[in-house]
């Protein structure tokens, strides 16, 4: 289409491009969900207030609601459909499914997504909010329990999952494999 | 949302200048705010101009030993930069307590300087509100302002600004950055917000059509051990019912300097000039902490329900600088 | 009937067994679908416009701007929308909130007005804000309390207030007396599922996918509500993001959704946005309760009188049983209880995680503890003092009761015997630490349903069953109980349920969902054995447990918890922190304990999230709501929550052919109070109003 108004975009998501005819105002969200068939990023605010919608934009987490289509265009982007590989649930996910870290599952794609990002984030040093000594002098901040909760708190969870989630993440992270 | 058209630029000067050739035109960063605002018609805006492949994101020092944080350096990039981290350490906190984590992963640092209340009034265009229809009138004076202003606000508008960044900035003397088609120019974080006076709707003193580009901190205001605590509803993801940041430069038990900025208060960030004269030269004790929150205090006007900020402000002040000094006596 | 000759031995079973949830991996893959994930062909998507303003008549709705807006199939308001039939209604009787897009009365702000219609979502949204509504407004009243002018007495739907003895003269005779007054807020669900549903027409079938709580029922009240027959409508919920109650009802979505489907004649999607859930989806109703409490000086009850003010919407009649607990916890020889109703200009309010329950054991264990505090009297104590050996109310024997045993064990694992009473002792720096319990109950039951098990010609078995799995893990544990039932080995059941086509059945509500079904299926398991014999398959058996699940003998038949808490509170800040959070609970048989423990902790963790953090606000001028999002309206978010942790005592329901008790909603019973008891324990002063919020708690001088 080449009115002012739609754009002409190709995503490139979970390793594959797709080419797309969006409105502007499409978000990232939509366009995953109902333009490319990606289900798995989740509605539950729409205004990035909870989590539910977290995806990997070049490897960082972000939420996808507040993202529009058209400014995602060039980044490589990663949903919950695309962490498996070859079928094989990574040990994250596993670890979910292993430790009942969720409930009614809706927001679970969000809170993986936003783990696997959140560990890569630890692993490059970066602190947080509540390490104490965010000088880069010292040692790089210890995941513990605070630290993953504090790092994890933009994703909502109603059904009351966080100390399954925790524990997953801390496992996972323990077992130092596929953060990546 | 209404339709809008889309651009993408990578230089400065086209940025600009496709934001000149229409009145409804709008930069877009990281679009937390922004879109966010779209969503729910506060903003309307008839093209976006996506400056997010400018050259103005990074870190580096300046010539007299300062920093620069360029405009579009995500949240989560400045914050755990190195240099931000060691030098002025406050503004690391005050960063990585701001939003979520996939929020600062996307929100730049021009972005965050111009994020826009979040009082509910403000947010709704059902609803009266001076600062986004001038004249409308303000329902939260009467209404729900639990976390609204207790200082320099006016009957026109009580609302708080959200950025604990600015708070930070504020403390450190940050300046900001911008270029407009007729030139550059810079303007001290303690001009940039505007006061509420009669006109809440004119939030900054940013010419019309000008981008920011940079952030710069002087030298002079470095501070590895300052600190940013913020108090707030939620042990994460909320807005500051009360924030801090502050730094004591202390010797031989006496305060030399002091920097103290307060969040969560009024419509911009608070320098508390009061507190910090009260403090120069004297002795670094709890007792003078609390004379010096209560002097800068007492010009609080809390509304009907928020009283308690007063309390809360003059309690986190004294806790915030017992800690600095105690981690000076160290 | 024996249990046993029915259930496998707990040791060898899949009853009793911590699995995975048979739907684990789609979850964690992203490949399980929500209502609004299912793909349509032709797919049209509607926006609601709502009401503004809290009671108003329409004046006009100007739909000219929408209807020539880019992609708008068109605008559905009371002039144009079908008929509904004023007869639909749920568990209390008709209900005029269903009565949408009827006429020009606006009864509270958040009333849909209209729906627009359009190809994209994007389109239907702008064009619904370029719909223009005028209103006569008219005075509203949305200011609650227990004194209101209009304060009625509720409902007795749920039974007789209690009338026991005389509690005046027994609280004249005793030697203290706690006479207090604790105030809830309006609560909301917070499912992070936003309210879907998507319907069209097959042929002569109206089908729906819907995010809600019970498929079957709700088919029902929409066949009714739309004049329809009830083999007309099918409806499915395949999976549901949480409902926590507000999607037990035949909700708007699907209201307008169908609405949509009817006058366009294509798949229509109405998906409510966030805000939209706050003021279109029913809440907890905000109460008021005044707990008065006598008793020797050795602890004994002489009186308990407790009486309960709620809001409600004239639009529905509903009851928030705020005193069910108060009849059946402690022994006293006086009680007296009360309930009342306040209608208010407001969002009919609805049953919420807990209901009754959930602000009622709030007031009477922070009541409890305020007594215990009077008398100089460890909290655990005065509860094991007043343990009654029947009803107290109602005279009936308890079918299984075992709160002593979750106060003792959970008493001995949380360090209780170590705790000095008095309060703000505790110190760790500038924090007051403290901790504090409750004792709660919830009523167990079932309720009818009916499954069908078929033994496949290749040795498998499938169980249908209109079940719902909201989140509390339906299709693995009914998968575990028919396993046991037909005495084989889980993975040879599939299990087939949330749709209505599969035959009545209770929704997920009540703490009731599980138990009902499990009766089901093992009778129809029962039902089966009897009828394989030489038979050639496939075979299937069908029970309907209608006459079954009211013929039990009466009796008290409760799961019962004690919830224990320890705080840390920063009085220069107001700050509140909870560090642990333990729950013993004696819920009967527990059918898996990896799920069992995540529902109670769940509940738990929403019960901290009210005791902390939640109340919806309204402006006082306008009576609307004010907190709307997820950004005003708090809910606990990781950093708030502690490491939970919950333990089952060894119990069983007599009354159950599994032996089962409900255990979705009384991990939120209790927690509130043991939290706020915590509170006073640390600082000296009481919490009667939730949430705890910092501006309550802040000391002006707090000690250093």
């Amino acid at each position: 289409m080449s009115d002012d108004t739609h754009s002409a975009i190709s995503l490139h998501v979970n390793g594959a491009p797709h080419s797309l005819s969006v409105d502007n105002r499409t978000t990232l969200l939509d366009a995953l969900r109902d333009g490319i068939g990606h289900t798995g990023p989740k509605k539950g605010c729409d205004h990035g207030q909870c989590g539910a919608c977290t995806v990997l934009l070049d490897g960082r987490r972000v939420v996808s609601c507040l993202t529009l289509a058209v400014a995602a265009e060039g980044a490589e982007i990663t949903t919950i459909e695309g962490l498996a590989e070859d079928g094989e649930l990574r040990p994250i996910q596993q670890a979910f499914v292993r430790l009942d870290g969720f409930q009614c599952g809706y927001c679970t794609p969000g809170q993986i997504c936003s783990a696997v990002g959140m560990l890569a984030e630890h692993a490059a040093g970066w602190p947080s909010a509540v390490t104490a000594d965010v000088s880069p002098d010292g040692p790089a901040p210890e995941l513990d329990a605070t630290e993953v909760r504090e790092r994890m708190s933009g994703n909502l969870c109603r059904c009351g999952a966080h100390p399954s989630i925790v524990r997953a993440v801390l496992e996972t992270a323990a077992r130092g494999e596929a953060a990546e | 949302m209404k339709a809008f058209a889309y651009r993408r630029t990578a230089d400065v000067r086209s940025a600009l200048t496709l934001l000149a050739e229409d009145d409804g035109a709008r930069y877009l960063a990281g679009g937390t705010n922004l879109v966010d605002l779209m969503k729910d018609g506060v903003e309307a805006p008839m093209r976006l101009v996506d400056v997010r492949s400018l050259p103005l994101d990074g870190v580096r020092e300046t010539s007299d030993g300062g920093l620069v944080i360029g405009a579009t350096t995500t949240n989560s990039d400045a914050a755990a930069h190195p240099e931000v981290r060691r030098r002025y350490p406050a503004l690391s906190q005050a960063v990585l307590a701001g939003a979520s984590g996939q929020l600062r992963n996307t929100a730049t640092v021009g972005g965050n300087l111009l994020q826009r209340t979040r009082c509910a009034y403000f947010a709704d265009p059902s609803q009266p509100c001076n600062k986004r229809d001038p004249g409308s009138g303000c329902p939260a004076i009467t209404g729900e302002h639990h976390n609204h202003a207790i200082l320099g606000w006016s009957r026109h508008c009580v609302a708080t600004g959200p950025s604990d960044m600015a708070v930070a900035l504020a403390a450190f003397d940050a300046v900001v950055q911008y270029e407009t088609l007729d030139g550059a120019g810079e303007i001290p974080l303690s001009d940039f917000y505007l006061a509420v006076g009669d006109s809440p709707e004119m939030e900054t003193a940013l010419p019309a059509g000008a981008l920011i580009t940079a952030v710069t901190l002087p030298a002079s205001a470095a501070s590895p051990r300052s600190r940013y605590r913020k108090v707030r509803e939620r042990a994460s993801y909320a807005f500051a019912n009360v924030s801090v940041a502050a730094d004591l430069d202390i010797a031989d038990g006496s305060v030399r300097g002091a920097r103290i900025a307060l969040g969560g208060v009024a419509s911009r960030p608070w320098r508390a000039q009061v507190a910090e004269e009260v403090l120069q030269g004297a002795p670094a004790a709890a007792d003078r902490f609390r004379a010096a929150a209560d002097a800068e205090l007492s010009a609080a006007e809390p509304l009907r329900d928020n009283r308690y900020k007063v309390t809360l402000a003059r309690n986190l002040i004294v806790a915030v600088l017992t800690e600095l000094a105690e981690g000076a006596r160290r | 009937m024996n249990p046993d000759t029915l259930v496998k031995d707990p040791a060898t079973g899949a009853v009793g067994t911590a699995r995975p949830r048979i739907e684990g991996r789609a979850k964690v893959t992203g490949t399980a679908d929500y209502a609004a994930d299912v793909s349509m062909p032709d797919l049209a998507f509607g926006s609601v416009v709502v009401s503004t303003v809290s009671r108003a008549r329409i004046h006009a709705i100007d739909t000219a701007a929408a209807e020539g807006s880019p992609g708008v199939l068109g605008v559905i308001d009371h002039g144009t929308a079908p008929r509904l039939n004023p007869e639909a209604g749920h568990f209390f009787g008709p209900d005029a909130a269903l009565l949408l897009l009827q006429d020009d009365v606006v009864p509270y702000a958040g009333w849909p007005l209209a729906l627009v219609v359009a190809e994209t979502p994007e389109q239907a949204q702008a064009a619904a804000e370029a719909v223009k509504v005028t209103y006569e407004e008219q005075p509203h009243d949305t200011e609650f309390s227990a004194d209101h002018a209009a304060a009625r007495p509720a409902s007795t739907i749920f039974g007789e207030n209690a009338d026991v003895g005389d509690v005046d003269v027994e609280l004249a005779a005793s030697t203290v007396v706690v006479d207090e007054r604790y105030r809830t807020p309006e609560e909301h669900c917070g499912a992070m599922e936003l309210h879907s549903a998507t319907a069209w027409w097959d042929g002569e079938r109206l089908q729906a996918v819907d995010s809600n709580q019970g498929p079957f029922t709700v088919a029902a009240v929409l066949a009714t509500l739309f004049s329809l027959s009830p083999e007309q409508v099918r409806i499915r919920a395949e999976h549901v993001g949480g409902g926590f109650g507000s999607k037990g009802q035949c909700g708007p979505q699907l209201i307008l959704a169908v609405m949509g489907t009817m006058r366009f004649g294509r798949p229509v999607r109405v998906t409510l946005a966030r805000n939209q859930v706050f003021v279109m989806t029913p809440p907890r109703p905000a109460t008021d309760q005044r707990v008065r409490l006598g008793a020797d000086a050795d602890g004994r009850l002489r009186a308990i009188h407790h009486e309960a003010a709620f809001s409600l919407s004239p639009l529905a009649e509903y009851v928030e049983n705020c005193t069910e607990i108060t009849k059946s916890l402690y022994a006293a020889p006086a009680i007296r209880t009360g309930l009342t109703a306040v209608p208010l200009d407001v969002l009919p309010t609805f049953a919420v995680r807990g209901p009754g329950m959930t602000p009622g054991s709030f007031a009477l264990e922070s009541a409890m503890d305020e007594l215990a505090e009077r008398l100089s009297m460890d909290p655990l104590e005065l509860r094991l003092r007043n343990e009654p050996s029947v009803g107290p109310v109602s005279g009936l024997p308890f079918s299984s009761r075992n709160l002593a045993a979750c106060l003792r064990e959970g008493a001995r694992r949380f360090g209780w015997a170590a705790r000095d009473h008095r309060p703000r002792l505790r110190h760790e720096g500038e924090l007051l630490l403290g901790t504090g319990l409750a004792a709660t109950n919830f009523s167990t039951g079932a309720l009818p349903s009916s499954a069908s098990i078929t033994a496949e010609a290749d040795g498998s078995f499938t169980v249908t069953v209109g079940a719902c799995d909201i989140g509390q893990g339906a299709r693995t544990a009914l998968t575990a109980v028919a396993a046991d039932a037909l005495v084989v080995a889980t993975e040879t059941i599939r299990i087939r349920i949330a749709d209505s086509d599969f035959g009545p059945a209770w929704g997920a509500s009540g703490s009731r969902g599980t138990t009902s079904w499990s009766w089901a299926i093992t009778e129809a398991a029962a039902k089966l054995r009897g009828e394989l014999d030489g038979e050639p398959l496939p075979v299937t058996a069908t029970v309907d447990t209608s006459d079954l699940v009211f013929n039990l003998p009466p009796m008290e038949r409760h799961a019962y918890s004690a919830i224990f808490a320890e705080v840390a509170v920063d009085p220069a800040t107001g700050e509140v922190r909870v560090r642990r959070l333990l729950g013993m609970f004696a819920a009967g048989r527990v059918i898996n304990p990896l799920m069992a423990r995540s529902q109670v902790i769940g509940g738990m963790i929403m019960g901290l999230s009210t005791a902390l953090h939640e109340e919806g606000v309204r402006d006082p001028v306008s009576g609307r709501h004010i907190n709307a999002d997820l950004a005003g309206y708090h809910i606990a978010a990781h950093a708030d929550v502690p490491d939970v942790e919950a333990d089952f005592v060894p119990d069983y329901e007599p009354g159950d052919p599994s032996g089962i008790k409900g255990v979705g909603e009384i991990g939120t019973v209790g927690t509130a109070a043991a939290i706020a008891n915590a509170v006073w324990h640390a600082t000296g002063t009481r919490q009667r109003d939730l949430p705890i919020r910092l501006d309550r708690v802040v000391e002006e001088k707090p000690p250093t």
